[in-house]
């Protein structure tokens, strides 16, 4: 059903007003640069799984320079030189996308959002000059607000009137502009702040955690915008619903991939390498002596290649919950799938979510038994995001669909056209 | 003055005495059990500029170097005891070279201030990333390009196993214990070690290997004018 079809058959304040939304939220243009900056944040998350598989987060140095250079001046020589290559090209990448957000920040915020932005932009160059004055410890932090503050105050000045998109995608480009600083802002950190250690905790690992994490929300974040700037979305929110009987089975698997994303993170940033070798069993068990003595001898017969640190009997349990809480994630899909095969807009969903679920199974055994080699271990840590961002955007329209009441047909999501269906 | 000459005078006949009747500690270090297999190290190999400077061979792991009778070299062995007696601030600097995309030697021991040099004699450039456990130690990590001069490290504080890592190739890793005297030895190729000029005594001497005894296997022995031998067995479980 069409949205002008909608309003004649709900001549209502609501419907009216939806019309009026609809000629902003529908903006193909807008919604096609919504759909590239988060499939540029989905390759930046899998330039960061490039990063960490191969142990090279600390290739340079320091942040935001490199090896002392402008960041977007590191020679080339250097730039491809081993490891580098992957980490510089993980922060120019970074700040590729955090141009886009900006854009979209003022793109969905209409002439509105200029005077904060320019405001905003002042502030952190401001900012960044008086933390250059500070002090030789304060460079970094300097260097980075005053070059984010440039980038603000130039996406302020644009002089386009645009009307601010309808709803709450400005909230939405607000929190995604705010994210995306924090994002890198934490990114540095755990580059600078490294080798400092807090309660007996190394801030790199603590900050190389939160910005893995942080990632894989900010990715959903974008996911979500790119939906509801879709012409499915608005379709859909002014056609038939009906309520999806799996949606609590989609918050729940969707939050279990997410804690399985904090305990892969946890995993991968405390750089010991496979905990366990083996799969399906564990150390040559189906559960693992996790003993002193058992765990001492696991750290002499391993060979690792690039990793050096002990491996740990809490690693060790870790990674055994890993291997748990993938097993009740397949289950929870699995029923998630089951439950609506019969609702013509969600099967096609739950059966792609189900599909990645699979792949990413077989990804995790891959990379146990090709010893964490760095491309299968990336694909894994690529295709865990996607099914997080598959589950939350089925969330969405599951509760989306659950709080509107009518009874025209729907659309389902496998009518969509080509550009709707790559954002949801 | 004629008092501080006889001070001078008796101190050094005390430490001429001493050398005199130092020994020198000797023995032998063995592999226990088999040692793992090791691995080819696949990033080195592949490496665009790296993999080039291998002349076709196979990089490997040397996290075991067991003789053809079960000798195990990279063995530090340290006299207990003696600590606050380093001369590290007056000893020759280790060297460690960063050649082929590793660093050679990949275990040495030092003294606390000694001078540790890191060449570089590859054609592209390291990062030489020390990665202490032990507060007193501060960590540090400093670009090298190719054909810069020396990089010099000193650690104040003794630590079993001190990581050098190089990030921009993760594969190159040297572990350098520090101890706070000069009594300490890495075994060779044939398992061997001498430590020289061991003070008389009774002291425990630890065994320590990164891979197969990190925390050390230990012994008691007594060091006399002809010395003393110590032989140790690293089982690997």
């Amino acid at each position: 059903m069409n949205a002008r079809s909608s309003v004649v058959s709900h001549p209502c304040s609501v419907c009216v007003q939806s019309v009026a939304e609809k000629q902003f939220q529908s903006n193909p243009w807008l919604h096609r640069f919504a759909v590239f900056t988060a499939l540029a944040t989905l390759g930046l998350v899998g330039m960061g799984g490039l990063v960490t598989s191969h142990g090279v987060g600390m290739a340079v140095p320091d942040w935001p320079t490199s090896y002392g250079y402008n960041m977007f001046a590191l020679p080339i020589s250097t730039w491809l030189t081993g490891g580098i290559f992957h980490e510089h090209t993980h922060r120019l990448w970074a700040s590729f996308v955090g141009v886009l957000v900006v854009a979209l920040t003022r793109w969905m915020g209409g002439n509105k959002s200029r005077v904060p932005l320019m405001i905003i932009g002042t502030a952190e160059i401001i900012l960044g000059f008086a933390f250059l004055k500070i002090g030789p410890d304060w460079k970094g932090a300097g260097h980075f607000l005053s070059g984010i503050g440039s980038v603000v105050l130039l996406g302020g000045i644009v002089w386009v009137k645009n009307a601010p998109s309808a709803g709450r995608l400005p909230m939405l480009g607000w929190v995604a502009f705010w994210l995306v600083q924090l994002q890198g802002l934490l990114g540095g950190l755990r580059v600078v702040l490294d080798a400092q250690v807090v309660a007996d905790v190394r801030l790199g690992t603590f900050f190389g955690i939160f910005h893995g994490c942080l990632a894989q929300g900010f990715l959903v974040l974008l996911a979500v915008i790119a939906l509801m700037t879709s012409r499915w979305w608005i379709q859909q929110q002014e056609s038939g619903i009906k309520s999806n009987p799996a949606g609590r089975w989609f918050l729940f698997a969707t939050i279990l991939i997410f804690v399985q994303l904090l305990i892969a993170a946890t995993m991968r940033h405390q750089h010991a390498g496979l905990a366990i070798s083996d799969f399906p069993r564990a150390h040559g068990q189906w559960w693992p002596d996790m003993t002193t003595e058992a765990v001492a001898g696991y750290n002499a017969r391993r060979v690792e290649v690039t990793v050096s640190d002990p491996i740990t009997a809490f690693q060790i349990g870790l990674q055994m919950t890993h291997r748990i809480v993938a097993c009740l994630i397949l289950v929870a899909v699995s029923l998630c799938a089951w439950k609506t095969r019969k609702v013509r807009s969600m099967k096609t969903l739950a059966f792609t979510w189900l599909g990645l679920i699979l792949v990413q199974v077989c990804l995790g055994a891959w990379t146990i038994w090709s010893n964490k080699a760095a491309d299968v271990a990336t694909a894994h840590v690529v295709v865990g995001a996607l099914s997080l961002v598959t589950g939350a955007l089925g969330c969405l329209i599951s509760f989306r669909r659950q709080t509107v009441n009518a009874a025209s047909p729907e659309v389902p999501f496998s009518e969509m056209n080509s550009a709707d269906r790559a954002s949801a | 003055m004629k008092l501080n000459q006889t001070l001078a005078a008796l101190a050094g006949f005390a430490v001429t005495l001493q050398l005199a009747s130092a020994g020198n500690l000797t023995g032998k270090v063995t592999l226990g059990g088999n040692a793992p297999a090791e691995k080819e190290i696949t990033p080195l190999k592949d490496d665009a500029t790296c993999g080039k400077l291998l002349g076709g061979a196979a990089p490997m792991t040397k996290f075991f170097v067991v003789g053809a009778n079960k000798e195990l070299a990279d063995v530090i062995v340290v006299v207990k005891g003696l600590e606050g007696k380093s001369t590290g601030a007056a000893a020759a600097p280790a060297v460690v070279d960063q050649k082929g995309c590793e660093y050679h030697p990949q275990i040495l021991a030092v003294q606390t201030g000694q001078k540790i040099s890191v060449k570089n004699s590859d054609p592209v450039m390291h990062n030489v990333h020390t990665v202490p456990t032990v507060s007193s130690n501060k960590e540090e990590n400093k670009g090298q390009g190719a054909g810069a001069p020396d990089l010099t490290f000193s650690i104040p504080a003794s630590e079993k196993f001190l990581k050098f890592k190089c990030d921009v190739h993760p594969w190159m890793f040297a572990w350098v214990t520090v101890v706070d005297h000069p009594y300490f030895a890495v075994t060779s190729k044939d398992g061997s070690f001498t430590i020289k000029d061991v003070p008389p005594g009774k002291y425990k001497v630890v065994a320590l290997h990164r891979k197969g005894a990190p925390t050390g296997v230990e012994k008691e022995i007594e060091v006399k004018a002809d010395g003393a031998t110590a032989d140790f067995v690293i089982e690997v479980k």
